[in-house]
C-alpha cells in the first residue's frame, strides 16, 4: 500500500512520456494522478493506527543490498504521515493550477510526478540509503523545474540550488556513512539504528551529528546556509516555488525529527545551545530581511527562512533537559508547523505566480489598489497573508502557539525570537497596502481577476488550513504519540 | 592442475585471443565494403569470452598456471567487465568505422587490449604483470594513432612516450623485487618481503605502481587521458578512457593485497588518489570541448577508483566497493562518450544547446551518464562511492574521504555545464545549429549504457551476490 503511493507517480510520469506530443493527455494524467494520489493517502489515513513507541504502520521491508545492510525498509508513524498528505494534497494543487499551462506540459507533467513520488518516498523510507536517494533525487528533479520552466536568471539560480543543495547532501551522506561505522553491526536501517544508539558517549558523534546537520540545515534553510533560497523561489515557476517551500523545504526538517535527534540523541543535547542560537537568528533574520524585500516573492521566500526558524527552535527545545510535556508540546507544534507551512507558503506562492503570469513582474512597487481590478485575488492573498502571520483560525497559530508554549517552557530563551510573530505581521499588512489597497496604479490597472483553476488550487490549500486551524484535534493527536517517543528518546 | 584443465580456466581469455586472430584474418581477405563480417566475429568472441566468464563465476577461486594467474573474483569482474565494455565500444563504433581502410584491424587491436587489460586483473606474477602491460599498451598506441589525424598522430606519440617510459619504471620495480626476494611469484612476494629491506621494496613497489597508474590512467601517468579523449576516433577514446583503467585498477588492487604491512603503501595510494581527483576535477573545470572534458573527468574518476585500492586487503568492503564501482563507471562512462558519437563534430559543449527537444531520450541519458560520474543515487556509481567512501573512512582515511565529497560537489559543476546547454533551446547562433539527426548505433548504445549503470545500482546486491 505504502509503495504503491510511492510508485503510482512514478507509474503516471512514465505514462505522462509515452504520451509523447498529445498534451491534453499529459493534463489529465497530471491530475488524474495527483487526485489518485490523495486518494491513497486518504486511505492511508482511514488506516492508520498509532504503532507502538518507536513502531511503524504499514511496514515493508525488501532485500536490497545486504552487504552493506541496506534495504528497501518503508514505514510511516506520525511525523511522517501529516507530511505524506501534505505532499499529496500540494502536488494535486499545482497540478489543478497548472491545468492551463502552455509550456512544454508533458515534460513538465513528468518531472513533477518524479518530484512527488521522490518526496513521498522521503517520507516513507525507514533506511538511510533510501532516504539519501530520494533527497538526492528531489534535488536533480528540482533543478530541472527550475532550470527549465523559470524565468529571469535561472540557469544561474538553478545551478545555485543544485551545488548548494548538492554540498549539504555530501555532508548528509558523510554523516550516514559515519552512523553506518559507528554501529555494530554495520548497517544503514534506521529502526535498527535506533536500537543499536551508535556513537553513544562517543565524541565522535558530536561530529557526526555536526555532518548531518549541515546537511540538513542547508536543506531547511537556516541562517547562515539560506543563500540559495531567494534566488531559486524568485526564477522557479509558480508551481516549482510552491512545491519547492511547500514540500522540499520539509524535508530537512523531518530529518531532523526522522534522523538526526533519534539515532544521536546524546549530541544532539549537546548541540542545543548551537540550535537555539540557530533558530532564533533564523526567525529574527529572516523576518527583517523579508521586511526589506520590494519583491513580493522574494518577501515569501525570506518569511519561509523565518518559518523554519520556529522549527529548528522547537526542536532544539525538545533536546534541553526540563518538563517532557513542554517538550512534547514543542515537538508536535514544530510537526504541525511543518504541515502548515506547506499549505500556506504553497498557497502564497501560487498565487504569487498570478502577478507574474499577468503583469510579468513581481514587485510590489509596480502595484497599486489591486483590490479593485482583482477582488477575489486580493481576498485570497489577504487571507493567505493573515494565515501566514498566525492569526487564530488558521494552522499557523496553532503550530506558533504549541512551538512557543513548548519552547519557552524548556528554554526560557526562546522567547527572544517572539518579536519575529510581530515583524511578520507587519511585513505581511504592509505588502498587502501596498499591493492592494489605494486607486489602481501602475501594472494594476485592467489585471484579470483569479481563473478558476487558481483559486481552487491556492483557496483549496488555505480551506486545509483553516480546517486544521478550526479541528486540529485529528492531526495532533496523529502526531503526539510520535513527538513523546521522540522526547523520550531524547532523554535529558 | 594439468595443461588441459588450465588452458580450460583460461577459457574467456583464450576466445578473445581467438576472436582477435580471426578477425585479423578474416580482414586480410575480405573486401572493404564486406569487412563487416570480421566486425561480427569480434562481437561474437567478445560475447562468448562474456558468457565463459560469467559462468566461470559460478566456481570456487582458483588459480592457473602454477599460482600465475588468479581466478577469483577480481578476475571475474575483470573479465566481465572488459569484454562487455569492449563489445560496447565496438558497436558504438559501427557507424565511425564501417567502410574504412583499416576496419579489421581497429577490431583486432581492440580485442588484444582487451585481452591484455583482462591478463592484468588476473595476473598473480610479476613477470605475467609485464606481459600483460605491454599486450595491453602497445595496441592502444595503434588504436589512438588510426584516425590518421594531426591531434590523433599527436596523442598516440603522448600516449607511447609515456607508455614507453613507465614500461621501464614497471620492469625495473619488478626486477627491484625480484632482487629483493628472489620470486616474482605474488604468493610467494609476501613472505619474503616481510624480511627484507624496506628501503629496497619501496623502490621496487613505485617503480611497478608507476606503471600501474600509466594504465589507470592515474597521477603521474595521467598525461596522455585528455590527449587521446580529443584526439583519437571516438570509438579509440571510449575505449581508452575505460578499458585499461579496468586492468590497471585490479592489478593494483591485487599486488598491494600481497604486500606487507611493512611499508606505508596505503598512504602512499591515498595521496596518489587525494591529488589525482583534485587534479581531474581542476583541470576539467575549464574545458569546453566535451571530449576532454570527459578526459579530465575520467582522470578524476581513476582517483575515487583508487580509494578502495589505498585500503586493499584492510576492511571488508573494499573489494566490493571497487567491483561495483568498475561496472558502474565504464557504464557511464561509455554512455557519455556514446552521446558523443551519435552526435560527432561537435567540438564545443554549447553545440548541445536544444538537444532536449530534438532528441528528449538522449538528453534523458546523458543526464543519466553524467549524474551517474558525479555519483547521484540510483546509480552504480553513487552505490560504489557511498562503498568507497565507507572502505576508506573504515581504514583510517577519513580526510580522503572528505576530500572525495569535497571533490564530487566540485565535479558537479563542469557536469552541468554541459547538461545546462543540452536543455537550453538553441538559438541562432548556437553551434552546428541545433541539427539534432543522430548516428543510429552510437544513439542505441547510449541508452543502453545508461541502463546498464542504473541496473548496477539498483542491482548492486546481485552484483556483489555474484561475485562473492
Amino acid at each position: 500500500m505504502l509503495s504503491l503511493a510511492i510508485l503510482f507517480p512514478l507509474a503516471a510520469a512514465a505514462a505522462v512520456l509515452l504520451s509523447a506530443g498529445r498534451e491534453g493527455v499529459a493534463r489529465a494524467l497530471f491530475l488524474g494522478a495527483t487526485a489518485v494520489e490523495v486518494v491513497l493517502t486518504a486511505t492511508l489515513w482511514a488506516g492508520y493506527r498509532t504503532p507502538g513507541p518507536a513502531g511503524l504502520a504499514y511496514e515493508e521491508r525488501l532485500r536490497w543490498i545486504p552487504n552493506v545492510g541496506s534495504s528497501y525498509h518503508v514505514g510511516v508513524d506520525g511525523l511522517s504521515l501529516p507530511l505524506i498528505s501534505l505532499t499529496a494534497v500540494i502536488f494535486l494543487a499545482c497540478a489543478v493550477y497548472d491545468w492551463g499551462a502552455s509550456d512544454r506540459p508533458a515534460p513538465r507533467a513528468a518531472l513533477f510526478l518524479f518530484l512527488e513520488a521522490t518526496s513521498v518516498g522521503l517520507f516513507a523510507a525507514q533506511d538511510l540509503i533510501l532516504f539519501f536517494l530520494f533527497f538526492d533525487l528531489s534535488i536533480v528533479g528540482m533543478y530541472f523545474v527550475i532550470a527549465g520552466w523559470g524565468h529571469g536568471n535561472k540557469a544561474r539560480s538553478a545551478l545555485k540550488f543544485f551545488l548548494y543543495t548538492f554540498l549539504g547532501s555530501l555532508a548528509l551522506l558523510l554523516g550516514f556513512i559515519g552512523l553506518y561505522l559507528g554501529a555494530a553491526p554495520h548497517t544503514f536501517d534506521i529502526p535498527e539504528l535506533l536500537r543499536a544508539q551508535p556513537l553513544r558517549d562517543n565524541p565522535a558523534g558530536l561530529w557526526v551529528l555536526g555532518a548531518v546537520v549541515v546537511g540538513l540545515a542547508i536543506k531547511t534553510p537556516t541562517v547562515p546556509f539560506h543563500t540559495w533560497l531567494p534566488p531559486a523561489h524568485t526564477d522557479a515557476p509558480a508551481t516549482g516555488s510552491a512545491v519547492l517551500a511547500g514540500v522540499l523545504l520539509k524535508m530537512g526538517t523531518y530529518g531532523f525529527v526522522r534522523i538526526a535527534m533519534p539515532l544521536l540523541p546524546d549530541a544532539w543535547r549537546a548541540w542545543v545551545p548551537a540550535l537555539v542560537a540557530v533558530g532564533v537568528v533564523s526567525v529574527l533574520y529572516g523576518a527583517l530581511v523579508a521586511l526589506a524585500q520590494s519583491d513580493l516573492k522574494r518577501m515569501i521566500a525570506y518569511t519561509s527562512v523565518n518559518h523554519m526558524g520556529y522549527i529548528v527552535l522547537a526542536l532544539a527545545a525538545a533536546g534541553a533537559g526540563g518538563s517532557p510535556a513542554a517538550r512534547e508540546t514543542a515537538v508536535t507544534g514544530a510537526v504541525t508547523q511543518m504541515v502548515s507551512h506547506g499549505l500556506i507558503t504553497g498557497a502564497l506562492f501560487l498565487l504569487a505566480g498570478v502577478l507574474h503570469s499577468r503583469a510579468g513582474t513581481y514587485d510590489m512597487g509596480a502595484f497599486g489598489g489591486l483590490a479593485s481590478p482583482a477582488p477575489r485575488f486580493a481576498a485570497f492573498f489577504a487571507v493567505a497573508a493573515f494565515a501566514s502571520l498566525g492569526l487564530p483560525g488558521f494552522s499557523g497559530f496553532i503550530a506558533e502557539f504549541q512551538i512557543f508554549a513548548g519552547s519557552i517552557g524548556a528554554v526560557p530563551l526562546t522567547a527572544l525570537a517572539l518579536p519575529g510573530i510581530l515583524i511578520t505581521a507587519a511585513l505581511f499588512l504592509r505588502a498587502l497596502q501596498r499591493v492592494f489597497t489605494g486607486e489602481p496604479r501602475g501594472k494594476s490597472q485592467g489585471l484579470a481577476d483569479l481563473r478558476p483553476a487558481e483559486a481552487w488550487s491556492a483557496g483549496g490549500l488555505l480551506v486545509l488550513s483553516v480546517l486544521i486551524g478550526l479541528i486540529p484535534v485529528p492531526l495532533l493527536d496523529t502526531i503526539s504519540p510520535a513527538s513523546a517517543s521522540l522526547v523520550s528518546l531524547l532523554g535529558g | 592442475m594439468n595443461p588441459g584443465a588450465d588452458a580450460l580456466a583460461l577459457l574467456p581469455e583464450i576466445l578473445m585471443l581467438a576472436g582477435a586472430i580471426t578477425a585479423l584474418l578474416a580482414g586480410s581477405f575480405l573486401a572493404r565494403e564486406r569487412q563487416w563480417i570480421s566486425r561480427i566475429l569480434a562481437l561474437g568472441a567478445l560475447a562468448a569470452s562474456a558468457t565463459a566468464a560469467a559462468a566461470a563465476l559460478a566456481g570456487t577461486a582458483t588459480s592457473a598456471y602454477s599460482g600465475s594467474y588468479a581466478i577469483d573474483a577480481g578476475t571475474g569482474a575483470g573479465r566481465l567487465v572488459v569484454a562487455i565494455s569492449a563489445l560496447l565500444v565496438i558497436v558504438l563504433g559501427t557507424d565511425e568505422l564501417r567502410g574504412t581502410e583499416r576496419e579489421s584491424e581497429t577490431y583486432t587491436l581492440i580485442l588484444l587490449a582487451s585481452l591484455g587489460a583482462t591478463v592484468l586483473s588476473g595476473a598473480a606474477d610479476l613477470l605475467v604483470l609485464i606481459g600483460a602491460f605491454l599486450l595491453a599498451s602497445i595496441p592502444l598506441y595503434a588504436l589512438i594513432g588510426m584516425g590518421r589525424t594531426r591531434a590523433g598522430a599527436e596523442a598516440a606519440l603522448k600516449t607511447y612516450l609515456q607508455g614507453a617510459f613507465f614500461g621501464i619504471l614497471l620492469m625495473f620495480g619488478v626486477a627491484v623485487l625480484y632482487a629483493a626476494v628472489g620470486t616474482t611469484s605474488y604468493a610467494g612476494l609476501g613472505p619474503g618481503l616481510e624480511h627484507a629491506a624496506g628501503a629496497l621494496i619501496g623502490v621496487g613497489l613505485v617503480g611497478v605502481l608507476a606503471g600501474l597508474m600509466f594504465k589507470a590512467g592515474a597521477v603521474p601517468g595521467h598525461f596522455w587521458i585528455p590527449d587521446a579523449a580529443e584526439g583519437a576516433g571516438t570509438a579509440a577514446a571510449a575505449f581508452a578512457t575505460t578499458v585499461p583503467k579496468i586492468g590497471g585498477l585490479l592489478a593494483a588492487y591485487r599486488l598491494l593485497d600481497h604486500m606487507p604491512g611493512t611499508i606505508a603503501w596505503p598512504l602512499l595510494v591515498a595521496l596518489l588518489s587525494a591529488v589525482t581527483m583534485t587534479l581531474g576535477n581542476l583541470a576539467a573545470f575549464s574545458q569546453k570541448n566535451p571530449r576532454r572534458l570527459l578526459g579530465w573527468s575520467t582522470v578524476s574518476q581513476a582517483g575515487y577508483l583508487l580509494m578502495p585500492v589505498a585500503v586493499a586487503g584492510a576492511v571488508p568492503l573494499a573489494l566490493p566497493s571497487l567491483l561495483v564501482y568498475l561496472p558502474g563507471y565504464a557504464a557511464a562512462n561509455l554512455a557519455a562518450f556514446a552521446i558523443i558519437g551519435a552526435y560527432p563534430n561537435r567540438n564545443q559543449l554549447r553545440a548541445y544547446e536544444g538537444l532536449s527537444t530534438a532528441r528528449p531520450w538522449h538528453a534523458v541519458t546523458l543526464v543519466v551518464a553524467l549524474l551517474s560520474l558525479v555519483g547521484t543515487p540510483p546509480t552504480g556509481v553513487f552505490l560504489a562511492k557511498l562503498t568507497i567512501f565507507s572502505a576508506s573512512w573504515d581504514g583510517g582515511f577519513w580526510w580522503l574521504t572528505v576530500i572525495a565529497a569535497a571533490n564530487t560537489v566540485a565535479s558537479l559543476f563542469y557536469y552541468l555545464r554541459w547538461l545546462a546547454p543540452a536543455f537550453r533551446t538553441a538559438s541562432r547562433d548556437s553551434p552546428n545549429s541545433g541539427d539534432f539527426t543522430p548516428q543510429p548505433w552510437p544513439g542505441s548504445v547510449a541508452i543502453a549504457a545508461a541502463c546498464v549503470s542504473l541496473a548496477v545500482g539498483i542491482g548492486a546486491g546481485i552484483i556483489w551476490d555474484a561475485f562473492a
